[in-house]
């Protein structure tokens, strides 16, 4: 058991380090801070003056093994447009994300769990038929695609509600309706296969012959074993929490972790970018911790193999 | 007779495995000194339940994979190292076929094109003699050239392992694996593919090393069976009479076991205990915790195979020696 | 003596194909009656058919009798207290057999639940008793653990004990020992007729292999593409099989003792559910076929006291086995 965590630990934290390092490479080397922020008619002497004070000048392994000390101290670096702490700015951001994600994410449980359940139970009706229709609409059309049709619809057309900004809660509902339906057709989609595989083995017709009601066959028989897949898509989705909206974002101008970061990218604002993706990485690593733990309570399988009597 | 065309002496073959993802890992002994030789055009059957290492067997007899110690010798030469042209040349004469016919073809292609495949493979002939040549396979195991344009999903079970069996003599091989090849299919079917089997053996001069868990099948096509259990060899002897007059107590346990239409299940010996875990296996002879008849020097010396008549050999501790006139 | 179970025409079809063409199987009290045939014959469909166990796009047709009562039909509450109480069923693959999230105890309890006045203890209790009678030993300890910690041939025994939780009037076995070697088979075989023996309990075992069912049953029944083609007493029917596809099958048996001879194969494969030759369905595959084997389907009629045979060339038939014998 103690094993089976400390691998899936060890793993969590490589993880980590190669995204770190991942950003590193690929921002580092993808153009020069000091040229973006500065702009290409800076003189020479400011630029360098720019180099050296952000230690761009020292050799680049040098500044990785530098940036990797500063980050293991809990240092993530100052924003290099305004000098503040990056942790600051993308701490900031962080509740206007969640503001738009957490209610996403329950929408999503709550439409695309009972979509997919009632759909298997139910394979070949028509509302089966009209479950997956829509599912597979909801996530072969892009967020930006449904972001711009809801605005043409409700914004545009029927003037119900605002097209961007922050300013009330009335803004957060288009953004919050964009994520939740991309996220419950493949929540209804997968929950639906689990429970359709499930259906099909033996267990069931077991339990059905010992004379359990149809109904209880599917609670205590069928959920339980369906839920064992389910939670790998519902890991995945808490994982996107923090930076799953910049398209929605920044289609809805809403100040949050996703527009940062692109406004970031865009000015090559390292530690910023940086952070974020730390902060993202982290996010995703921790959830599929907890996905991995949560299988072993879920499934015996993985908790007792080694202890074959 | 002539010389054998399979010898195969004191193969072992241990495994590391690992009990579950937390368990600590064991040595698996799934193979442990097995010797065999098999006459030319002569069938050699061998019969265990899961865990006696039957399969493993085949595979290291078929080079698919290296015993630990032991060697097994082809035609009088040792095996080619893996990946030369004497490999290649030695496995051309041998091949293997398997249980499940639609794992062992592509459903993808046509079945005359997987059977041309291996004389594509080893460059046997110009293209048109190759399609005669599968022309004729067809019709050596009783299918017709519209079989051949078929898929694999569009033909019924013993259909599909007559085309495993048509491939696997494209390159006219000496020697011919089968592991479990009838177990997947219906009785009737079984019958034409045994019959069939037996048909080609005796048309092509080919040897065969018959795998199966199935008395009856294994009997009806061998001359010499050979019983497994846990890795080692129990018994082995005639066909004809090892099922009637079985020694060893496993052995006697495996035919009383096997149903028999109008027969009640008055005497039949039922052994007690859990089936064999290769894994954790018993001292002395493996056989001993579920023997009925075993004695206390059963639990610590191993026994030895040892002739108990011409044409036959028992590993067992009450059979061969002193203790075999009372036991008989 | 009344039946405990009569079927009569019951009929299955999947999307419009039958894959079961009308049966008939009646069932006496504490009998053992065995149904052989070969993968597609429609014997676990019978079953699964009777106790309302299929897809729910089954078109199941025909009438299923227990004590009288029909079942085909039935409302949801009167066929789970059959199912499990009257009723009980286990499976080939005892691999997937039980609930791997699920402990052995839950499990069992649930069935005593179903069908039994107990509580509290005394449920544990009898659950601790059933495993006892089904040889697994340690039996408090092993209450508590997940099938995978059993082997193939324990969880059979499970499967049994639960089968056993609604004191049931019959149990029906699907393949109990396919999956299993030959020893862990005689083993579970054993284990059936004891607990049959000892609770008086009726029982069909399904298999294809003929062996099993002739040591295990007093009556077997053939099938062949959905329909019954012979109904004997097991000594009876292997002695002396009268219908050309039962023949067939014996003659496929290769023998384990005695002098060795060519299988006797049946050419051909079974017919495809979606189409059926007319007439008799194995008329295809029959050395004995005649025209008007191909104009009707051969309807089951007794040849003797309590023998019944599907086919019009019966006579023919049995004399032909008989110039075999002679041989």
């Amino acid at each position: 058991m103690g094993r089976y965590f400390a691998i899936r630990i060890g793993r969590a934290a490589l993880t980590i380090v190669l995204v770190v390092t991942f950003a590193f490479v690929v921002l580092r080397l993808s153009g020069d801070p000091a040229l973006m922020i500065l702009g290409p008619e800076a003189p020479p002497e400011v630029l360098a003056a720019f180099r050296k004070a952000w230690g761009l000048d020292d050799p680049i392994w040098f500044q990785y093994l530098d940036y990797f000390g500063a980050i293991a101290k809990g240092e993530l670096g100052r924003s290099m447009r305004d000098g503040r702490p990056a942790i600051e700015l993308v701490l900031e951001r962080i509740p206007a994300t969640l503001a738009l994600t957490l209610p996403a994410f329950a929408f999503k449980v709550a439409l695309g769990i009972p979509a997919g359940i009632y759909a298997a139970l139910h394979r070949g009706s028509g509302i089966d038929r009209a479950v997956m229709t829509t599912a597979v609409a909801g996530f072969t059309v892009p967020s930006f695609v449904l972001a711009l049709v809801l605005v043409l619809v409700f914004a545009v057309q029927l003037g119900w509600l605002p097209s961007g900004g922050q300013d009330s809660w009335r803004h957060a509902i288009l953004p919050i309706a964009t994520l939740s339906l991309g996220g419950a057709a493949v929540l209804a989609r997968f929950t639906r296969s689990a429970m359709l595989e499930v259906l099909g083995q033996p267990y069931i017709r077991t339990a059905s012959a010992k004379g359990v009601p149809w109904r209880k066959v599917v609670t205590s028989h069928a959920l339980p074993n369906a839920a064992i897949p389910t939670i790998t898509i519902l890991g995945f989705m808490v994982g996107t929490l923090i930076a799953g909206a910049v398209v929605v974002e920044s289609v809805f101008a809403w100040p949050g972790v996703g527009r940062l970061l692109v406004v970031a990218v865009a000015n090559r604002d390292l530690a910023v970018v940086q952070c974020i993706l730390l902060l993202v990485a982290m996010t995703m690593v921790t959830s599929n911790l907890i996905v991995d733990f949560l299988y072993g309570f879920l499934d015996p399988r993985l908790r007792t193999k080694g202890a074959h009597a | 007779m002539s010389a054998p065309l399979v010898e195969v002496s004191a193969i072992s073959r241990t495994y590391s495995m690992r009990s579950g993802m937390f368990g600590r890992a064991a040595a698996v002994h799934a193979v442990d000194g097995v010797s065999l030789t098999i006459a030319r055009g002569q069938t050699l059957g061998l019969v265990g339940e899961s865990g006696s290492g039957k399969s493993t067997t085949g595979r290291i007899v078929l080079g698919l994979e290296p015993p630990d110690s032991g060697e097994v010798r082809f035609d009088g030469k040792p095996m080619a190292a893996p990946g030369t042209a004497a490999w290649r040349a030695q496995r051309a004469r041998m091949q293997m076929i398997f249980q499940d016919p639609l794992g062992a073809l592509d459903r993808r292609l046509p079945v005359a094109t997987q059977i041309r495949e291996p004389l594509d493979i080893h460059g046997v002939g110009t293209p048109s003699m190759r399609e005669d040549r599968v022309r004729e396979l067809l019709r050596a195991v009783e299918l017709t050239p519209a079989h051949g344009a078929r898929y694999p999903g569009a033909l019924s079970g013993g259909q599909r392992q007559r085309i495993v069996l048509a491939r696997a003599l494209a390159t006219k091989p000496d020697f011919l694996v089968c592991d479990e090849p009838v177990s997947a299919l219906d009785v009737s079917i079984q019958a034409q593919v045994v019959n069939l089997l037996a048909d080609l053996q005796a048309q092509l001069g080919l040897t065969l090393l018959f795998i199966s868990h199935d008395l009856r099948v294994v009997r009806q096509i061998s001359n010499v069976v050979a019983v497994m259990y846990l890795g080692r060899i129990v018994e082995i002897g005639s066909a004809d009479d090892l099922f009637a007059r079985p020694e060893h107590p496993y052995t006697q346990a495996l035919v009383s076991a096997s149903p028999a239409p109008g027969r009640r299940s008055a005497s039949r010996i039922v052994l007690s205990g859990d089936p064999p875990n290769p894994a954790a296996r018993p001292q002395g002879c493996a056989f001993h915790p579920r023997c009925p008849r075993a004695i206390a020097r059963c639990a610590s010396e191993v026994p030895a195979l040892e002739a108990v008549a011409s044409d036959r050999q028992v590993a067992c501790h009450l059979v061969s020696g002193a203790a075999t006139r009372d036991a008989a | 003596m009344a039946p405990l179970v009569s079927i009569a025409g019951l009929s299955v079809a999947f999307s419009g194909v039958p894959v079961l063409r009308g049966v008939d199987l009646a069932l006496g009290k504490g009998e053992a009656v065995g149904l052989v045939g070969e993968s597609g014959s429609g014997k676990s469909v019978t079953w699964l058919a009777a106790l309302g166990l299929l897809p729910r796009h089954a078109q199941v047709t025909g009438s299923v009798r227990l004590d009288g009562r029909e079942l085909l039909g039935a409302p949801a509450g009167e066929l789970d207290r059959v199912r499990g109480g009257r009723i009980a069923m286990i499976f080939q693959d005892p691999a997937s057999a039980l609930n791997p999230v699920l402990t052995i105890r839950k499990q069992l309890c649930e069935a005593l639940a179903l069908h039994r006045d107990l509580s509290g203890n005394a449920v544990k209790a009898e659950a601790r008793r059933l495993l006892d009678l089904v040889g697994i030993p340690d039996a408090a300890r092993r209450l508590e653990a997940y099938p995978h910690e059993f082997s193939g041939g324990q969880i059979q025994r499970i499967m049994i004990a639960m089968a056993l939780a609604g004191n049931p009037d019959l149990l029906i076995a699907d393949e109990p020992t396919t999956a299993l070697d030959a020893t862990i088979q005689a083993q579970i075989l054993e284990l059936l007729s004891t607990v049959r023996r000892e609770l008086g309990m009726a029982m069909v075992l399904i298999s294809h292999d003929l062996g099993v069912v002739a040591e295990n049953c007093d009556r077997v029944a053939v099938m062949y593409a959905g329909r019954i083609v012979e109904e004997a007493p097991s000594n009876q029917l292997f002695a002396d099989p009268v219908h050309p596809y039962a023949q067939g099958l014996i003659g496929a048996l290769p023998p384990l003792d005695g002098p060795r001879r060519r299988l006797t194969a049946i050419p051909g494969t079974v017919p495809d559910p979606a189409h059926m030759p007319d007439g008799c369905a194995f008329a295809p595959r029959c050395a004995l076929a005649a025209e008007p084997c191909g104009l009707a389907v051969p309807s089951l009629a007794p040849i003797a006291n309590d023998r019944t045979v599907a086919c019009i060339r019966a006579e023919a038939s049995r004399r032909a086995l008989l110039g075999i014998a002679a041989e």
